[in-house]
């Protein structure tokens, strides 16, 4: 007995006990530089009047543009209340205690209302299906958790949003195999893809056990067309295996007809085999701006997903206060359409602002009608097509420019150049501003 | 059984998963030789015996090393184990009982669960399947835990609306004692207090805001009456102590380690610590002859046992006032955990979720094991985590606020990075900060939650007495740990559920059962007193004693 023991020690040369390979492993990602470039932002962030010549934030999709409107229905409608929902202070008692992981009923049908309404009713919600989490991230991680078995693999479409290498993987120990997917189609899913896809993780010998999508999608600010989703599930039901949509972008949607959730695909479908498979992500930080709340949910047709998904969900719980305040506010749905409609609207200017903007230097986007963010392509400027290449235009643009924005090679992009540039997270002002930086920094480039 | 010395030698290799792969070769051709002077007639009894039993362990362990998904299986099987329609091996309890019985779902859960996933569609609910972990949870859903929340939820007790309702002895909510104060402290103006959408809207740091680390480092430097000083820096927030002690899990020990665990123990912990982690957990049992206190001896052979078996060891999880008992553990007790962990190179997670609720103090005193570190050399302090939760000493169960303390900074910046799976939200971090941040405020009410904690608490274990049923000295938390081994008509774990399922259904009240905390001995069960007021306690032993007069009767 005791050679083992020292076996151990001899092998730890400071004697202090080991952590897990999932707390060593950088597969949280952090050391991209999609998180690179946020510390830089932190450490030398832009300020109007105090800090005029700092990093303008490019790379966080935050929706800041119709904050007022939340603050004006907050005080209108419920100065004292906001905190504590419709019964004000009162209301503490029931707020504090609360902690079923099934969540406050009123405010499940608050968000079932409001992701109807975000449908323009094409698709009916069940609030018994809605599962809450602390944000979108645990919502995937836990769908993460209840569709694969560790070494399983998700398809995911590239680009795609880099924090699906932490959320997807990082503790599920599920593997992420890429869609590839490239500007020729304005990078949309093909057939073709999918069943590459499909087969390089066969080869590998790994088990795919579903496709997971962002529609509208992250990084490219475009909807998924129609065929796409229905291609998609016939894929899924071809290979027996589970299609997740991510549609936390769905409210941001510039024109609301544009948009086709794959809610929609499933509403007339009765098969129950078919839409057991299907199963959505929502949150609340992108549309509503709200992400220190921390408010995100999984819809599934599959009664065992959901079930299960209460159970996981006790890791990641909404707290109650913060159901209460929100559920009065999304079930008025005299506010929320006020609010959806203004909100797309100011985000669709936003766009056009920038793309125009980027145009007018001789930078082309790719063609998007959703979200916080514009896919821009540089690729012209590169010497080298690589993502070396790319990565140093990306330094250059963080230390010169003092723009924090996304390169495509953080987002799994195979055609470098591209970047993903966040224009709802800041003032026109302060957009202006970036603009002509990139205006000048355009300029300079063409005297050479 | 016998135990062939390829086997032990491979089973101390185990830190790599593939120790077995050369062994198992060279062993093939071991066994084949001699079985064919087996079969041929030579070789005799003791081979014939020998080879199939090594032949048995090697399959075995094949089985282990390639379903490590299944173990969650097992295990959820395990805590599900205590149903009216479960195995019950035998009538008397076995010091290795849960860990038998896990092995014995694993031996034959192997073909089960594999038809069930890929090729039974029925049992997945659908043609498409789903991972190992949703079984669990479809099968663990008859734990007594469970069934008892539902049947408060379906009919809760309310003195004038329900009296006939089922009383909630089962959830460690503290209610009833102390939220009045809070109301009248903390009128709405002080609570909306620089809240403006815009200032709690944008994403924040998903491990909490320095401010309320400042007041959580208080609020836990004041329950360990200021001989420890807290640093902020060091705190981690997360939404409630599940998710505190995954992260924990997940930081320190790999899939297919395991930690030790004394019994009995939360009911929770199989959630928290082995579901998604794939870490399993050791039971060390503590036997009412010792009054539940954890024996070194008993520690230290469960330790030596895993190892023999090829399972590591990454760490030992005490609670600390003990859940369900309510124990403090003494400084004596600290530093031998404290000397078990530095000899065996260990990590020691101390749940201190109760420390604020320490309702009587006269025969023993809190120590947060940070006090027991705080004069010892860095690498011992390395191996100490904390996991505190502030809705149990503030009666905030919903506003999911916990904290991991810890001085090892590489498991601070992994667990730093978790917290984006599990943050806590920002209006309730903001609140929480203007409400604990008025030290007069907050010294009121721990003052008077410990007040009443300790009338409840002393209400309820002399109307327990005066029916014949004793409890262990609880100094802290919300539980009594209460002795009903008289009431059982077996002293089995199958009488432990027939009297659990009288006192649900008969009685009307939701204890929990000794088996859902994993205690050795059959026959206790957990009180939980917080939610109770001082006019529930003579209602709930009218519930009992009626019970008690249905067992009399049947007996």
């Amino acid at each position: 007995m005791g050679l083992p023991m020292m076996m151990e020690r001899s092998s730890n040369n400071n004697n202090v006990a080991e952590l897990s390979r999932v707390a060593v492993s950088d597969t949280h990602g952090e050391d991209s530089p999609y998180f690179a470039g946020w510390k830089a932002y932190d450490e030398n962030p832009y300020h109007e009047s105090h800090n005029p010549s700092g990093v303008i934030q490019m790379g966080l999709a935050e929706n800041q543009v119709s904050f007022d409107l939340l603050e004006t229905y907050l005080e209108k409608k419920n100065p004292e209340g906001s905190m504590w929902g419709s019964k004000g202070a009162p209301g503490f008692r029931e707020n504090a205690l609360f902690q079923d992981y099934h969540g406050l009923t009123s405010f499940r049908q608050a968000m079932a209302s409001f992701m109807e309404q975000i449908r323009g009713g094409k698709a009916r919600f069940d609030p018994d299906r809605i599962v809450l989490t602390a944000g979108a991230t645990a919502a995937n991680e836990l769908l993460t958790f209840i569709l694969a078995d560790p070494n399983d693999a998700l398809l995911v479409p590239t680009p795609y949003y880099p924090g699906f290498d932490r959320d997807l993987r990082w503790r599920t120990g599920v593997k992420i195999v890429p869609i590839h997917c490239d500007s020729s189609n304005h990078f949309q899913i093909t057939p073709e893809a999918l069943e590459s896809a499909y087969q390089t993780a066969r080869d590998a010998n790994i088990r795919v056990r579903g496709v997971l999508i962002t529609n509208p999608s992250n990084p490219l600010g475009a909807t998924v067309q129609k065929k796409v989703l229905e291609d998609l599930l016939d894929f899924s039901v071809r290979k027996n295996i589970h299609l997740v949509s991510d549609e936390i972008y769905s409210g941001s949607v510039f024109h609301a007809s544009e948009f086709t959730s794959v809610a929609e695909i499933v509403e007339n479908i009765d098969d129950v085999s078919v839409k057991e498979r299907v199963h959505i992500v929502y949150s609340l930080s992108k549309d509503l701006g709200l992400p220190g709340f921390r408010v995100g949910t999984i819809y599934s047709y599959n009664d065992n997903v959901v079930r299960t998904a209460r159970r996981m969900s006790s890791f990641t719980l909404v707290s109650s206060q913060t159901q209460h305040m929100l559920a009065s506010m999304l079930s008025d749905e005299e506010f929320t359409e006020k609010y959806i409609r203004i909100n797309r609207e100011r985000l669709r200017k936003r766009y056009e602002t920038i793309v125009e903007g980027l145009k007018k230097t001789g930078i082309e986007c790719l063609k998007g009608n959703a979200g916080l963010f514009c896919w821009m392509n540089l690729g012209f400027l590169l010497d080298n097509k690589t993502k070396e290449g790319e990565l140093e235009l990306w330094d250059v643009i963080l230390k010169e420019l003092k723009l924090n924005i996304s390169p495509g090679s953080s987002c799994h992009c195979l055609e470098f150049g591209w970047f993903r540039v966040c224009f709802a997270n800041m003032s026109e002002k302060t957009l202006d501003i970036a603009l002509k930086r990139i205006h000048e920094f355009m300029d300079r480039r063409r005297r050479f | 059984m016998t135990r062939t010395e390829t086997n032990r030698s491979r089973s101390s290799n185990s830190n790599s998963e593939n120790s077995g792969d050369g062994g198992g070769g060279t062993t093939g051709m071991r066994i084949i030789v001699p079985l064919q002077g087996v079969v041929q007639g030579r070789g005799g009894l003791f081979l014939g015996s020998v080879i199939p039993c090594a032949f048995f362990y090697f399959f075995q362990f094949y089985l282990k090393r390639n379903r490590k998904n299944e173990s969650d299986n097992s295990g959820e099987q395990n805590s599900s184990a205590s149903t009216p329609n479960s195995v019950s091996n035998s009538g008397f309890p076995d010091p290795t009982r849960s860990q038998s019985a896990g092995h014995l779902t694993e031996l034959t859960g192997l073909p089960r669960s594999l038809s069930r996933i890929l090729l039974s569609p029925r049992h997945s609910g659908g043609a498409v399947s789903v991972s190992g972990r949703v079984n669990s949870v479809i099968k663990g859903g008859d734990s007594p835990y469970y069934v008892g929340q539902k049947r408060v939820e379906e009919d809760p007790y309310d003195e004038l609306g329900n009296p006939d309702g089922v009383i909630q002895l089962g959830l460690a909510q503290n209610n009833k004692l102390s939220l009045d104060d809070w109301d009248l402290e903390n009128p709405k103006e002080a609570i909306s207090d620089g809240l403006s959408i815009s200032g709690i809207a944008s994403y924040e740091p998903s491990d909490g805001l320095m401010e309320l680390k400042m007041v959580v480092a208080g609020f836990m430097t004041e329950a360990t009456k200021n001989s420890v000083s807290f640093d902020p820096s060091q705190l981690v927030l997360t939404s409630g102590a599940s998710s505190a002690t995954e992260i924990l899990s997940f930081c320190l020990a790999d899939s297919g380690n395991a930690f030790l665990v004394p019994t009995p123990c939360s009911p929770g912990y199989d959630r928290d610590i082995k579901w998604r982690t794939g870490v399993d957990i050791i039971h060390v049992p503590c036997r009412s002859a010792d009054n539940f206190n954890i024996s070194m001896v008993v520690l230290d052979r469960a330790f030596y046992q895993a190892k023999k078996r090829g399972v590591r060891i990454r760490g030992i999880i005490i609670s600390n006032p003990s859940n369900p008992m309510g124990s403090l553990l003494s400084r004596e007790n600290l530093y031998a955990l404290l000397d078990f962990a530095r000899e065996r190179n260990i990590h020691i997670i101390s749940n201190e979720i109760f420390a604020g609720s320490v309702h009587h103090e006269e025969d023993g005193e809190f120590v947060s094991m940070a006090e027991i570190v705080d004069t010892e050399e860095n690498i011992d302090r390395e191996r100490v985590h904390i996991v505190y939760d502030l809705s149990k000493d503030l009666s905030f169960p919903g506003l999911r606020s916990a904290a991991i303390y810890s001085f090892n900074e590489s498991v601070l910046s992994a667990s730093r990075k978790l917290t984006t799976l599990s943050p806590v939200s920002s209006p309730t971090q903001h609140l929480l900060i203007s409400a604990i941040s008025k030290p007069k405020f907050v010294q009121r009410f721990v003052n008077s939650n410990r007040q009443r904690l300790q009338s409840t608490y002393t209400l309820l274990v002399k109307g327990l007495k005066d029916l014949g049923i004793e409890c262990t000295r609880s100094n802290g938390g919300f539980y009594c740990w209460a002795d009903m081994r008289g009431l059982m008509s077996s002293y089995s774990e199958k009488g432990e559920i027939e009297l659990w399922n009288k006192l649900l259904n008969i009685g009307k009240i939701n204890v929990i059962p000794g088996s859902c905390c994993h205690c050795i001995e059959p026959g206790w069960f957990r009180f939980c007193f917080s939610n109770l007021s001082e006019s529930d306690v003579p209602v709930v032993m009218n519930r009992i004693r009626k019970v008690c007069e249905t067992c009399k009767s049947q007996n």
